[in-house]
């Protein structure tokens, strides 16, 4: 039977439509392949053992002799271990105390009233344009002059405010109807007592985004820390993986550093998946990277 | 009503004494460090008023170095990771099944350890005594010849940290970019439908006019951004970056302040004054051009 032209250029643009698809899944896989490439490239490694890795010229792309020694090194020979747990005390005690001042300078400037509050806040955002850059040496200065290199209070003090979080907090605060806040004045519930008993509770969503995107920034940090600490009870895990890059496990041994590495990487990764929406909303409505 | 004035400043206090101490205060500082000449560190003391140590940043090789390897890197991932993102996220919004699964694992590299998972890519490219590394092998079989990437030739090293520098950024860009196009209004897309516009039409009068706010937003964040590159070259050629000649701006800044040539808070302040400068003409530019680009639009 004899196709109509009708039909004809429907199948075409079938086909076409077909056709395309296939080339974007293609693409799409490919960058998928080239992301997931190095996370599974390092757990490769990492269970690869010592000898069976340098023996291989031409890297395998799977190992039937999955060895968990590279794991016990890590935290055996390197102090993979202290590296870890100065970086939680770190970020908590950080994500903590930030909390805490952001949360009462959003409420001051959400619902208080006071003189010069606009100019204030005002300023507050102009000081959103400084980069880090370019204090970070005055604070350098003022940190060792106050002896607290070496110290987590050093290392803590100069992350515990930002100007981003206090304005994002701020915003939501605000849409809290006043009428809720002149009730419970009414009642005669004092501030500290309604910021408590009913704005953190209805804000717990930004809160907890804010909170969360603290706890990446503070595990990735890399900078202060390598200015601020130099004896190696005091690295956090960035500076940690640099000093066993350069002076751990005695040789190269690449197969217990990629372990080291999958141990760094595996709390975020694990915190990423469980909050995916909330991270991914949360760094796009005013994250960046760095 | 006066102690309730007061209670507004003191919610603010904490706030307000560290943004002062750590952040405002700093600011100032850094000026003054930056005209004070021959200052001592141990002493604290400083034998004149000028210009010197601009002048010795400027003549210094490594900040020269420094200088133009930041550029390069700028401008080769500020427009690739861009222009990469808006082909990835125009993918995704064009696919239905699997989209969830290809953002999450997208965005995967925003929350790894920079230090970390340059180690990877070190491992990945680096050319040893017992092993090439599977990208030279991988070159090898296209029948290129092995080149160490992490030790070898300057473009070498400069390609590996592009590339690092833009798997590290593109997850923030494609995020941006899908929910932009997300929120760009279906009706315009049926209305072209029905005039049988050509689909490549669509995407320059339609969709790229409707998200061109978020991708100057994202041009100017790269630029930003990639001026203050550091800590990817760090993961990928150490500490040393001087030695390495993969320095950047920041990283001169860290190492006149502290670290082996140490020690050297003007020079540190006159550097990140100029890295200031530069990052602000920058985007005064990005922020006119997008101004005017927006004009012609209308």
């Amino acid at each position: 039977m004899e196709k109509t032209n009708f039909e004809k250029i429907e199948a075409a643009e079938k086909r076409k439509a077909l056709i395309g698809k296939v080339v974007t899944y293609f693409f799409l896989s490919l960058w998928g392949l080239i992301v997931l490439f190095p996370f599974y490239w390092m757990i490769l490694t990492s269970i690869k053992s010592y000898g069976s890795y340098n023996a291989e010229y031409v890297p395998k792309f799977f190992t039937l002799t999955p060895t968990l020694q590279n794991y016990s090194d890590a935290f055996t020979e390197v102090s993979l271990g202290r590296y870890f747990f100065n970086t939680i005390i770190f970020t908590v005690l950080t994500t903590a105390a930030m909390v805490v001042i952001i949360t009462l300078a959003a409420f001051a400037f959400a619902r208080l009233k006071f003189k010069g509050k606009n100019l204030v806040f005002t300023l507050f955002l102009s000081l959103m344009m400084i980069p880090n850059e370019l204090v970070i040496i005055t604070n350098f200065v003022t940190i060792t002059n106050m002896d607290l290199r070496n110290s987590f209070m050093g290392l803590i003090l100069p992350s515990i405010t930002s100007v981003f979080y206090i304005y994002l907090l701020k915003e939501n605060f605000e849409q809290i109807p006043e009428e809720l806040y002149k009730a419970a004045k009414v009642d005669g519930t004092s501030d500290f007592k309604y910021l408590i008993r009913v704005m953190i509770p209805i804000c717990q969503p930004t809160i907890v985004t804010i909170t969360i995107l603290k706890v990446i920034e503070c595990w990735n940090s890399y900078v202060w820390p390598r200015l601020i600490t130099d004896d190696e009870t005091y690295y956090l895990v960035s500076n940690g993986i640099q000093e066993i890059r350069e002076n751990g496990f005695g040789r190269e041994n690449i197969p217990a550093m990629m372990a080291a590495v999958v141990v760094i990487s595996l709390p975020l990764i694990i915190l990423f998946l469980v909050f995916r929406k909330k991270i991914m909303a949360g760094v796009s409505r005013g994250g960046t990277k760095g | 009503m006066k102690v309730n004035k007061l209670k507004g400043w003191l919610y603010l206090l904490p706030a307000i004494l560290f943004l002062g101490v750590f952040l405002v205060y700093p600011l100032i500082d850094v000026v003054i460090y930056s005209f004070e000449e021959n200052y001592n560190f141990a002493s604290q003391t400083y034998t004149g008023v000028g210009f010197y140590n601009f002048s010795y940043v400027l003549h210094d090789p490594y900040f020269l170095q420094a200088l133009k390897n930041t550029f390069i890197l700028v401008i080769i991932t500020v427009p690739l990771s861009t222009g990469l993102a808006l082909i990835i996220s125009l993918g995704l919004s064009s696919i239905k099944k699997l989209q969830d699964l290809f953002q999450t694992v997208y965005f995967l590299p925003y929350v790894t350890n920079t230090l970390a998972v340059g180690l990877v890519f070190m491992i990945l490219f680096k050319k040893t005594a017992y092993s090439d590394g599977l990208i030279n092998l991988l070159i090898n079989f296209f029948g290129g010849e092995s080149v160490d990437f992490i030790e070898g030739p300057y473009w070498a090293k400069m390609f590996v940290l592009c590339f690092y520098t833009i798997w590290i950024v593109l997850p923030f860009k494609i995020l941006i970019l899908t929910s932009a196009l997300a929120s760009v209004n279906k009706d315009y897309y049926k209305a072209a439908k029905i005039d049988a516009t050509p689909k490549w039409r669509v995407f320059t009068k339609i969709t790229l006019p409707m998200i061109s706010p978020m991708i100057f937003y994202l041009v100017i964040t790269g630029f930003i951004g990639a001026f203050k590159a550091y800590s990817d070259s760090v993961a990928l050629f150490g500490t040393n970056l001087n030695v390495a000649g993969m320095n950047t701006i920041v990283g001169y800044v860290y190492d006149m302040l502290y670290g082996n040539s140490g020690g050297y808070p003007s020079y540190a302040s006159a550097a990140a004054l100029i890295l200031f400068v530069i990052v602000l003409t920058i985007t005064c530019i990005n922020l006119m051009v997008s101004k005017k680009s927006k004009i012609s639009v209308n």
